[in-house]
């Protein structure tokens, strides 16, 4: 197995105390697969996502649980042995791109100082690499694109220019959180065939985050829904698309915006962000209860354990198979 | 009409531009774009191009009095005039220009030096910062001259003290604007992308936050280099700067306001050259943060 994560719990300080980004989550990416985290915003999947590779600073926030990165705890190692798995064994590209190049840095001298970190590369054998990376991800014209400032490129290359960077050391492990969030429609579409070719011609596994149902019915072979810092759902994309057994899933696909939708069938979401508030605070109960249309008293005191209801469908909810035989 | 005579970068590279289009040469693109970058550092050549030629330029020796010409008007032979005792105002002023633009530029770099370590330090080292701030909170708390003319007293008077005395005084503000800085980069995505691919923090520091911040600090430097040059001649004129028989602004000022009312040229000419000199600083400092945002122009 890829990667491992057990009970996974990432708390953040805040004025009014430890706000629990991350509560308890598990799951595992096995080599070459495909998994998406999806929910909605601050439901914690950044936060997930950071807390692997050990990116949030104890002045901000606690980490518990483990992480094992083919088989090695990846919160025990020492900060040296950290650096050379990140970058190397796993690469990330961020939301957006123009915000993740260095501005002051040509795109040259930010590819070459990885490459020369990680494979100790010569100046002149990083310079070859880095044109190549430049045209795997479909830079036109890579030579000149080494010189550029980031500023001059447009969203679209700059998103390229990050793939290239976190692929820059063929990764085991790519993790891209919402990597097209920031980017118009038609260039979406280009970045997500790109890394669906990347993703066939080097066999990196992908664990993409995002809140956009329809980038995960795209490329994704499994599928994570995580609502307030917990998992709620997980199983293999075909099935959740065609029997989602979580009434949070049912409320996420119902929002999606669909072509010939007959009107009068808005989503009927519940309003309000996942609670930060009360049933955060609230250890009891299902943290989806607030917002559920099927909640009982149960759901009120008991939270549901994460079930299998089917093969590899895991759901955490106490009506999942009503919800799916009503469904 | 700048914006139809200078081409946008990216055309100007493009060899469909070049053809058509007179390519402009670094200088006069810098002229056109930032005016106040050009005129400030045109004046501030000027300056240094006359303190550093003074030799050549005085007529005669500043520092020998001549009492038989005691306090004469501008005139042909006395471009200035004199001053009481009779010494060549116009050489003088000349002369006095090496003492502000080596104190000026002196005190830049050694604020910028003392200031960006401990600016950088505050701004990494999060349980140093608070102490260190509080430092330099105290400092700051205190007017620049006064800080400056306390540590005079200290010591003997001489151009290094002077020196040493401005840049102590003026180090806090550049150890604030770095440490903010510094904690604003740190927040960057970029950042967060280069710990991604692995980078050591030394690394970090030296390749990312130290070419983010050269721009903030090099205009914070040209601002206190103006303000080191006043800081100085508000020493010399109260005699706690540059030893009296040294001629700078400063000095000659102390010398000439006894008399200011009946012989106002002795103050004037080293007032308008200070004025001067201190004006080309600050538009070269404008003209630089302009000029430094790397976004706003394309290059750098």
């Amino acid at each position: 197995m890829l990667l491992e994560v057990e009970n996974l719990q990432t708390s953040f300080r805040t004025a009014a105390g430890f706000l629990r980004a991350v509560d308890g989550f598990s799951f595992h990416v096995a080599d070459g697969e495909t998994v998406a985290l999806v929910g909605e915003s601050g439901c914690g999947k950044t936060a997930t996502a950071l807390s692997l590779l050990g990116l949030i600073p104890p002045s901000q926030g606690v980490i518990a649980g483990t992480v094992r990165w083919r088989g090695t705890d990846l919160f025990a190692l020492g900060d040296r042995a950290m650096r050379d798995i990140r970058g190397k064994e796993i690469g990330m590209i961020f939301q957006d791109p123009s915000a993740s190049l260095n501005p002051v840095l040509t795109i040259g001298h930010q590819i070459g100082e990885i490459l020369r970190r990680h494979q100790q590369l010569d100046r002149r054998a990083a310079t070859e690499r880095a044109v190549d990376l430049l045209d795997l991800v479909g830079v036109p014209e890579p030579h000149q694109c080494l010189r550029d400032y980031p500023h001059r490129l447009s969203g679209g290359l700059q998103q390229r220019v990050t793939l290239a960077l976190a692929m820059a050391c063929n990764p085991k492990l790519l993790i891209a959180d919402e990597p097209t969030s920031a980017l118009d429609a038609t260039i979406q579409a280009q970045i997500l065939d790109l890394i669906t070719r990347l993703k066939r011609s080097t066999g990196v596994a992908i664990l993409l985050i995002t809140h956009d149902i329809g980038v995960v019915a795209e490329i994704a072979d499994r599928v994570m829904v995580m609502f307030a810092g917990r998992k709620v759902e997980d199983a293999p994309v075909a099935d959740l698309f065609r029997s989602p057994r979580h009434p949070y899933t049912l409320a996420l696909l119902a929002a999606a915006p669909r072509l010939q939708r007959s009107s009068g069938n808005e989503s009927n979401q519940g309003a309000g962000s996942p609670a930060f508030g009360a049933s955060r605070i609230s250890a009891s109960g299902c943290t989806y209860a607030a917002r559920c249309p099927l909640a009982t008293d149960l759901c009120r005191t008991l939270a549901p354990v994460v079930e299998t209801k089917a093969q590899q469908h895991f759901v955490a909810c106490h009506f999942a198979s009503r919800e799916a035989s009503a469904a | 009409m700048s914006a139809a005579s200078t081409p946008a970068p990216g055309i100007a590279a493009a060899p469909v531009a070049s053809e058509t289009q007179q390519p402009k040469s670094g200088l006069s693109r810098i002229v056109h774009r930032y005016p106040p970058l050009a005129l400030g550092a045109t004046l501030l050549a000027v300056l240094m191009a006359i303190a550093a030629l003074a030799p050549l330029l005085g007529t005669v020796d500043p520092s020998v009095p001549s009492p038989i010409n005691r306090t004469l008007p501008p005139s042909a032979s006395f471009w200035f005039g004199t001053d009481m005792l009779g010494r060549d105002l116009y050489s003088r002023v000349i002369y006095g220009a090496r003492v502000s633009l080596t104190v000026g530029l002196s005190v830049a770099l050694l604020a910028s030096l003392f200031g960006s370590i401990i600016g950088f330090v505050s701004g990494s080292v999060r349980w140093s910062d608070a102490f260190i701030m509080r430092v330099m909170d105290g400092l700051m708390a205190i007017p620049p001259v006064l800080l400056a003319i306390a540590f005079m007293t200290l010591t003997r008077a001489s151009i290094a003290n002077v020196i040493l005395a401005i840049a102590i005084a003026e180090t806090p503000s550049v150890a604030r604007l770095v440490r903010a800085t510094v904690l604003s980069l740190r927040e960057q995505p970029y950042i967060d992308a280069a710990i991604v691919a692995g980078t050591p923090p030394a690394m970090i520091i030296w390749r990312h936050l130290l070419p983010n911040a050269v721009a903030p600090i090099a205009v914070q430097a040209t601002y206190i280099c103006a303000a080191a040059m006043i800081i100085e001649a508000v020493l010399s004129f109260i005699g706690a700067g540059i030893p009296s028989v040294i001629p700078s602004w400063g000095n000659i000022m102390a010398d000439g306001r006894a008399l200011w009312q009946v012989k106002p040229y002795i103050i004037f000419f080293p007032a308008l050259f200070l004025s001067v000199t201190v004006l080309s600083v600050n538009l070269l400092g404008d003209g630089l943060r302009d000029a430094l945002d790397p976004r706003a122009t394309g290059t750098l």
